[in-house]
């Protein structure tokens, strides 16, 4: 997201089909993106393997346009040591969707090494040395598949020319096995082998041959637990605030209640009574767009956090005015209501929707609408710094300790070099941990008082002072003919966009906000236009989970239902003919406007495939016994959705007991491609149907003159294990390596809320239209 | 200031009375396996044992458990193999893990008291503990895991 956002305002160039007849390619990655986007012509080669070309056949991907792309030096990822043991360099962020684990797995099975002697590395924020290390946008096995996969042959080739070299035998006589090499009679550990193996030149991408599927040991089995389990189960896992460092201080902050605000007069002397209280400093305060800077406010430090946090709540501060402070969210929300009756930026047009209208039998018009969210991880933002001798050091739970280390950077007047950011575990990220500011307080505080610092956040520091999912409106309407088809559709979504952080506020969404699920609706209907209202920001809009994806997936899903109540069709029937026949749709013949954004993937390899939608829509039905008569005020409900270049439908049954809307049973069926770790995968689409519950239940930050109005866990809700979607389903979509694998961190919130709304309309015949719809019936 | 029994260690902790014991046991003892995650008892994060009751020790003060045994993550179990913490392990239970060591002593607490609880005994006690990421399902199976080894 970060990176796109920071080239928003560039409009790419339309993607250029990479040529569909040359099955192996070789990406190597001095290979710059412009040449080979290019196509065949460019810098392709056709490369030649000794293994199956099944096995693997090189697909581009967004990875090579991120900053700093993709490497693949197994110099850099892996160090074989001489005792046996393999160490692999975990680069990206973990916050709870597997990465760490899965993508050093895909490694080791490539390789021939035994999970239980391997043991991870976590990389420092260092692009340059290890490529892109941004975890948002469920990209890590979409990006980082391929490099792992060669990262491991290039190792099992060097471990085979290390044997081949000491036994004085060909390499093609050299098999590598589990952890060991053999040759006739000789038989060598990778311990064995180590240094000499990591003496071997790294060798070319064409010289490396790949497992078939059939040899996988981990990839695609879900047999490997996470490689922190036993850390995190016996307290022993390093989270930020788990850093301790000698001589550290522990600061909590006073944050402008409004956004831009600055403190004009403070009172500390009942926070300088507090024992442990040392010092009370201020930060200046920003108002966006202004990325990711602190809000600024007055810090106190303390010795210890508890009492840094009983200082702060004793602190007096006065603060003065800011633009935002009439913000009051719910009468914006009206507003909004009436932009979306009124024409909007046309984003996308095809056919003839205005003709297509005036001819209707029966039109058909709704409105959804979404309050602002926050993002609520369990490890609340904490960061810490030390900054001393022109150098600075932080550990942070960060999601793009790179993106931090060059802001950092940048706040405190340093060259990125004199920098390092070391990433711990993150306690849940959701998108909230890709934006820094937390750790550029700890940083701007250290180099203050010259010693190291540990800002720790509140819980309502967090439920007060994030950046909000955004707030929204969005309102379909339909055409139908005398038919009882569809034959138009007008689309119009209203919500306040990501780029007011980054860049002066147009009132508008920006391509990748239009391009989450508005633009791309995958609907077979002849006479089609989504457009978009302006709605200005007044709160720090960031990005969650799933993004822009969550509204455009709960209007849609809930618009749809709907029409097949008005039409008196079956729910899933409905939704099989709004998306009609097999096809990837074509975006340039469609409408879609040129800068139209598939996740940043290059269109051609990652299509919006309605056979693969309806699929994963058949097949949560079908599992779920869809079609059955449900007891009364019982329900079920379906939802199917795209996003990430991933498909998940869900099919939700509802029961409300005592007026509460209780979830027994869900199913997900997922198509990610290529499966590569379907134990996490089946525990991100658990996790996705709980937090899809909790945001269709009960998440709304609202606000009052310009202050956000909640501020814990009592009333920002969550769901809990007395009410939670009991048992979750997983069904995996099959496919071999050649369907590009795709990420599950995201994809599975959007249908979830649409699923139960519809579900609870099957129970009650009562339609809800807003989130969060509350527990009660 | 206070006395107590931590992990089996009498310890002398010396912070201000009113000290909650969270930042007490992760600042002043160094054990970060306790969570903050709310400060007001609504998460269950930061769970700790009380002679062997499992209580919120951000709502706890230092001074209220003077003289009384304290148990953490660290200290459940010797080798890490508590029965809670093994079926942990054996479901996978955790994602970003952040809950865990909470969740984890809530359910050491209630199979101590009841060995073998009704799965409605199970929600209803872990019902303080929030998991953001969702892991509720396999966490009630963790526990019925546990406390049965079906």
């Amino acid at each position: 997201m970060l990176n796109y956002l920071q080239d928003a305002r560039v409009i790419p160039a339309a993607p250029t089909a990479p040529a569909r007849d040359v099955a192996i390619v070789n990406l190597s990655l001095d290979v710059s993106r412009r040449s080979f986007l290019a196509g065949a012509g460019g810098a392709l080669t056709v490369a030649a393997f000794a293994g199956s070309a099944e096995a693997f056949i090189r697909y581009p991907t967004g990875g090579e346009t991120m900053p700093h792309g993709l490497r693949t030096d197994p110099l850099t990822f892996v160090t074989l040591h001489g005792d046996g043991s393999v160490e692999i360099v975990a680069h990206r962020a973990e916050m709870g969707q597997g990465a760490r684990t899965s993508l050093p797995m895909v490694l080791a099975d490539e390789m021939g090494a035994d999970w239980d002697q391997v043991s991870l590395r976590q990389a420092p924020g260092d692009e340059a040395t290890y490529g892109n290390q941004d975890t948002d946008g469920s990209r890590s096995m979409r990006h980082h598949l391929q490099t792992m996969r060669q990262i491991g042959a290039s190792i099992r080739h060097m471990l085979a020319s290390a044997a081949a070299q000491k036994w004085e035998v060909e390499v093609s006589a050299v098999e590598v096995g589990v952890h060991e090499v053999k040759s006739g009679e000789n038989t060598a550990g990778f311990g064995e082998l180590a240094e000499l193996a990591m003496r071997q030149p790294v060798p070319d991408f064409e010289a490396l041959n790949f497992k078939d599927a059939a040899d996988f040991r981990y990839i695609g089995t879900g047999d490997v637990s996470i490689y922190d389990i036993r850390d995190i189960t016996t307290g022993k896992a390093i989270y930020g605030a788990d850093v301790m460092l000698p001589g550290m201080k522990v600061a909590v902050i006073a944050r402008p209640p409004v956004v831009g605000a600055e403190p004009t007069a403070f009172d500390s002397a009942d926070a300088e009574e507090i024992p442990g209280v040392e010092r009370i400093e201020t930060l200046p305060s920003s108002i966006p767009p202004a990325k990711f800077a602190p809000l600024g406010g007055v810090a106190v430090i303390a010795s210890n956090t508890d009492a840094a946090i009983k200082g702060r709540d004793a602190l007096k501060v006065t603060w003065g005015d800011s633009p935002h402070a009439s913000y009051n969210s719910e009468a914006y929300l009206a507003e909004m209501r009436e932009t979306a009756k009124q024409p909007g930026q046309v984003l996308r047009e095809e056919g003839d929707v205005d003709a297509a209208f005036a001819g209707a039998a029966k039109t058909v018009t709704r409105q959804y609408a979404q309050a602002h969210m926050v993002h609520a991880t369990m490890e609340p933002p904490v960061a810490v710094a030390q900054v001393a001798n022109g150098k600075a050091e932080i550990w942070a739970p960060v999601q793009s300790p790179y993106g931090a280390r060059q802001d950092i950077a940048a706040a405190l007047g340093m060259p990125v070099a004199d920098v390092t950011v070391h990433m711990t575990l993150l306690g849940g990220g959701f998108g909230r941990k890709s934006k820094c500011d937390y750790a550029i307080e700890a940083a701007l505080l250290s180099q203050k008082i010259g010693a190291p610092v540990k800002v720790q956040w509140t819980r309502e520091d967090d439920i007060r002072h994030g950046f909000n999912h955004t707030t929204s409106v969005e309102r379909i309407e339909a055409a139908v003919d005398a038919d009882g088809k569809v034959v138009g559709w007008r689309h119009n979504s209203v919500a306040p966009s990501i780029l007011s952080t980054f860049a002066p506020d147009s009132g508008h969404q920006f391509f990748i906000e239009n391009g989450m699920g508005h633009i791309d609706v995958p609907f077979e209907i002849p006479n089609l236009r989504c457009e978009n209202g302006k709605a200005m920001a007044h709160a720090r809009i960031g990005w969650f989970r799933a993004v822009s994806n969550v509204p455009r997936a709960w209007a849609i899903q809930s618009f749809a239902a709907e029409l097949a109540e008005e039409l008196g069709k079956d729910q899933k029937e409905m939704l099989l003919e709004l998306i009609g026949s097999d096809r990837k749709l074509d975006p340039p013949t469609q409408g879609f406007p040129e800068n139209f954004w598939d996740y940043g993937e290059v269109y051609e390899e990652y299509p919006i495939d309605t056979a693969r939608l309806k699929n994963v829509l058949n097949l949560a039905a079908d599992k779920s016994g869809w079609g059955a008569e449900a007891p009364d005020g019982e329900g079920w409900g379906l939802a199917v959705h795209r996003s990430f270049v991933t498909y998940v439908a869900t099919a939700a049954k509802v029961k409300i007991v005592d007026g509460q809307i209780t979830v027994p049973e869900v199913h997900m069926a997922v198509d990610c491609g290529f499966a590569v770790n379907p134990e996490r995968i089946r525990s991100q689409m658990e996790g996705a149907a709980v937090m899809g519950m909790t945001l269709a239940l009960h998440s709304a930050i609202t606000y009052e003159d310009g202050a956000v109005v909640q501020s814990n866990y009592h009333d920002y809700e969550m769901v809990r294990s007395t009410n939670f979607p009991q048992v979750v389903h997983t069904h995996i979509v099959e496919h071999p390596f050649s369907v590009h694998a795709s990420g599950v961190g995201e994809p599975g919130v959007p249908p979830v809320a649409p699923a139960i709304a519809n579900a609870v309309f099957n129970a009650t015949g009562k339609r809800l239209r807003d989130l969060p719809f509350g527990e009660s019936i | 200031m206070a006395t107590l029994k931590l992990n089996g260690e009498e310890r002398r902790i010396d912070g201000p009375d009113d000290m909650s014991l969270l930042w007490a046991v992760r600042d002043l003892a160094g054990l970060t396996g306790t969570k903050y995650g709310c400060g007001a008892g609504l998460c269950g994060a930061c769970t700790v044992h009380v002679d062997g009751v499992a209580v919120r020790s951000c709502l706890t003060t230092l001074s209220e458990v003077a003289g009384k045994e304290v148990t953490t993550i660290e200290g459940l179990s010797e080798t890490g193999d508590h029965p809670v913490q093994a079926a942990w392990r054996e479901l996978n239970v955790p994602q970003c893990g952040f809950c865990q060591a909470g969740q984890i002593m809530q359910a050491a607490s209630l199979l101590a008291a009841t060995p073998n609880p009704t799965d409605q005994e199970i929600l209803e006690e872990m019902e303080g503990n929030i998991c953001r990421c969702g892991c509720y399902e396999r966490i009630v199976a963790a526990v019925r895991h546990a406390s049965t080894g079906i």
